[in-house]
């Protein structure tokens, strides 16, 4: 006899999937139904008068500019946050798989800047590079190097970089570290019985194995770098000097919440939510499908 | 009956809440962006009007700074919720007089209320931020402060200067600094808020225009002129001073105040309200004298303006609730209140008689510091160029400020096409802000 369980309510199932369908609609498509809407308008601040101005203010954004640099400096800080982050953390966990002793505490250790709020770890490296009472100024100007991030642009860059990246090396080291427990230990024993050395074992037999985890953490990454990293920026430079780290979500937030040009900042949000949007496809659409063996 | 018996309780319980807050005092919210020691002292103000009169209460919240204070405030007029009074800063002000709809005007305010009230009684350089050109206040003037010179006197003696005569003018800051930095100091001066002091302030100080149509008092049509031969002689001089270290840049907003508490340079330019942090901080004795001037400029020194933030009361509200804070803008401008308040905060009294009160207490002989504010403030009748400035957009126009002044001071444009740069963007800003509200 078989044995089979129906459910015969007709109301049951919405009401269990009810509460996740309200979330998504209230957190998620309200809010970017109304980013959208306010995309269109050109308004005052006080929302006493709003007029419909069509694709103007995304026409007003890519004539900016400010906002082209901007663009520019979300994809050197992006790409450079995904690269610093996934090879430290890969280097950390091929380390760290073959550690025999003690492997518990430096997992521990390594795993454990990510429970920092992404601001306290900013301030911190504020405070290890503030140019008047940082610490790791103080040695630079000893070594003859002058630290001056709230001028030269180019050091605040690398600031929000290494700021933004050493959070997010704890992450990719879980991932890493799973991806590689996850290969059978026999393929690296034949290659090495066929005499393979250990740069060329990692590079042609474990690397290609951890190819998925790679490019899922690229695309992560490369997410938080666009999307996360507000805080950092938020609390180590603002956004200067000279627009140097303006990215693209935190002039959102200064062209919205600072300035109040709500159009201009609805306009360009919805720029990043079409961005997050096609990342995600690629994700699933390409990546997942072409990375196999 | 059991039920009965419940909904009677429910309904008393129900009539008594009633009438309790029928009978209960009126609450009148401000929302204000003070927080630590400035944030008690609101509270105390708020607490000590609350003991003076049993009809209304002020319930004082700190909603951030005053970015996140002004935004909480649109928000919540947005969503029809309003708080009675917003405290907003002074190049918010632009904006809040724009949105007529969302404020009340102060002199209206406090007219329906037939309470006393004399605009005379304020000081005409703190006001005129916040009035309109015939001389009616839109808002309550709160806090508000003008730059100083802070100087180490400490250094000062060390380097032999003589701390009973700071400089002057920048060709003495200039020497002077240069003897500090002989004498081991790591860089003579620097800044903070550096748009406010060395744009804005500069150009009242020296009497010469920020913008045309009297800094925007006279018209939204205005434009901005800050890119003269003064200005651009002022910052290139800056920018080349940085070679000799007489002068270095400290970072946005006060973030150069460690600069100066940590004895990296021995003068500094910063608000009269950073008293009362600079003398908690500082391990040295320090003292404060007024802005230098360029000496080969005729209209020097004339008059520094204000900074600060002004409570603006928001439209939406009861006639009585208005009453409630009209009530509470006079107990604020009592010359005791407004007394205790400068000398705690070292922000300015915003009423003469309450100066006079600060003065005849003998406040200044011992806190020679605190009076050089309003010594520069009121040093000469303020002129078109000294009386404020009035801009739409003008939060963005600093940001775009200090963009320029960066690329200047790194190298990568002299101050001749950097502040020509901020004028142009400036000036776009403004004609937007002039369509938005034809």
């Amino acid at each position: 006899m078989e044995k089979r369980v129906v459910f015969n309510n007709k109301v049951l199932p919405y009401l269990l999937v009810a509460p996740q369908i309200i979330i998504t609609l209230v957190f998620f498509i309200w809010p970017a139904s109304q980013a959208l809407y306010q995309s269109v308008l050109q308004e005052d601040p006080f929302g006493l008068s709003s007029t419909f101005v069509g694709l103007a203010n995304f026409f007003d954004i890519f004539t900016d500019d400010v906002y082209l640099r901007s663009i520019q400096v979300t994809t050197i800080f992006s790409f450079s946050v995904a690269a610093i982050a996934m090879s430290t953390a890969l280097l950390l966990a091929v380390m760290a798989d073959r550690v025999i002793r003690a492997a518990t505490t430096y997992k521990t250790l390594i795993i454990w800047p990510y429970a920092v709020a992404p601001v306290a770890a900013a301030v911190l490296w504020y405070f290890l590079f503030s140019p008047t009472v940082g610490i790791v100024a103080f040695y630079l100007k000893i070594l003859g190097y002058e630290w001056n991030h709230t001028l030269k642009g180019g050091q605040a860059l690398f600031l929000v970089i290494i700021a933004a990246a050493w959070r997010e090396i704890s992450y990719n080291f879980l991932f890493f570290l799973a991806g590689l427990q996850a290969i059978p230990r026999s393929f690296i024993e034949a290659a090495a019985i066929d005499g393979a050395s250990p740069g060329k074992r990692f590079w042609t037999v474990v690397f290609p194995l951890l190819s998925p985890t790679v490019f899922f953490l690229i695309v992560v990454n490369i997410v938080y770098a666009f999307f996360d990293t507000f805080g950092v920026i938020h609390a180590i430079t603002e956004g200067g000097p000279n627009e140097a780290t303006n990215i693209l979500v935190f002039k959102v937030y200064h062209d919205g919440f600072l300035s109040l040009e709500l159009g201009s900042s609805a306009a360009q949000s919805v720029i990043l939510m079409i961005i997050v949007i096609s990342l995600t496809v690629i994700q699933f659409r390409y990546i997942e499908r072409r990375v196999h063996y | 009956m059991k039920t009965f018996r419940l909904l009677l309780f429910v309904a008393v319980f129900i009539l008594g809440v009633a009438i309790t807050s029928a009978q209960a005092v009126m609450d009148i919210q401000w929302w204000h962006a003070h927080g630590g020691g400035l944030g008690e002292k609101v509270n105390a103000i708020a607490a000590g009007f609350n003991k003076s009169q049993s009809m209304y209460k002020v319930v004082a919240t700190y909603k951030g700074n005053y970015h996140d204070t002004m935004t909480a405030g649109i928000a919540a007029f947005r969503s029809k919720n309003p708080p009675h009074i917003l405290q907003v800063f002074e190049v918010g002000t632009a904006t809040m007089m724009a949105a007529k709809a969302a404020i009340k005007p102060v002199y209206e305010v406090m007219g329906e209320s037939g309470l006393p009230f004399d605009p005379k009684a304020y000081l005409p350089t703190v006001t005129g931020y916040y009035t309109t050109p015939d001389g009616r206040m839109l808002s309550m003037p709160f806090n508000s402060s003008t730059p100083v010179l802070y100087y180490n006197v400490e250094a000062f003696r060390k380097a032999g200067l003589d701390p009973n005569k700071p400089p002057k003018t920048w060709p003495e800051v200039a020497e002077y600094c240069r003897k500090l930095v002989k004498s081991g100091y790591p860089a003579g001066f620097s800044t903070s808020w550096i748009s406010w002091i060395h744009i804005e302030n500069f150009s009242a100080w020296h009497n010469v225009p920020i913008g045309t149509k009297a800094n925007g008092f006279g018209g939204l049509d205005t434009e901005f002129t800050y890119n003269s031969p003064l200005h651009v002689k002022h910052i290139q001089q800056l920018a080349d001073w940085q070679k000799e270290k007489i002068f270095i840049y400290g970072g946005r907003r006060n973030l150069g105040n460690a600069k100066f508490y940590s004895g990296e340079v021995a003068m500094y330019t910063e608000s009269s309200a950073g008293y009362a942090g600079c003398k908690k901080t500082c391990k040295f004795p320090f003292r404060t004298s007024m802005l230098p001037y360029w000496p080969d400029a005729p209209g020097a020194p004339q008059n520094t303006i204000i900074g600060g933030a002004s409570l603006w009361v928001m439209a939406g509200h009861s006639p009585e609730e208005y009453r409630g804070v009209a009530t509470f803008f006079s107990y604020l401008s009592s010359p005791a209140v407004q007394a205790d308040w400068h000398q705690f905060t070292g922000y300015l009294p915003i009423t003469t008689d309450a100066y006079h009160l600060t003065k005849g207490q003998g406040f200044y002989e011992k806190n020679p510091g605190m009076e050089t504010a309003l010594k520069q403030m009121t040093l000469n009748k303020p002129t078109e160029n000294s009386k404020g400035l009035r801009f739409g957009n003008f939060v963005q126009v600093r940001d775009i400020n200090y963009n320029e002044l960066e690329a200047i001071f790194v190298g990568k444009k002299n101050a001749k096409k950097g502040l020509g740069d901020a004028v142009a963007a400036g000036n776009k800003l403004l004609r937007k802000f002039e369509r938005a509200n034809r």
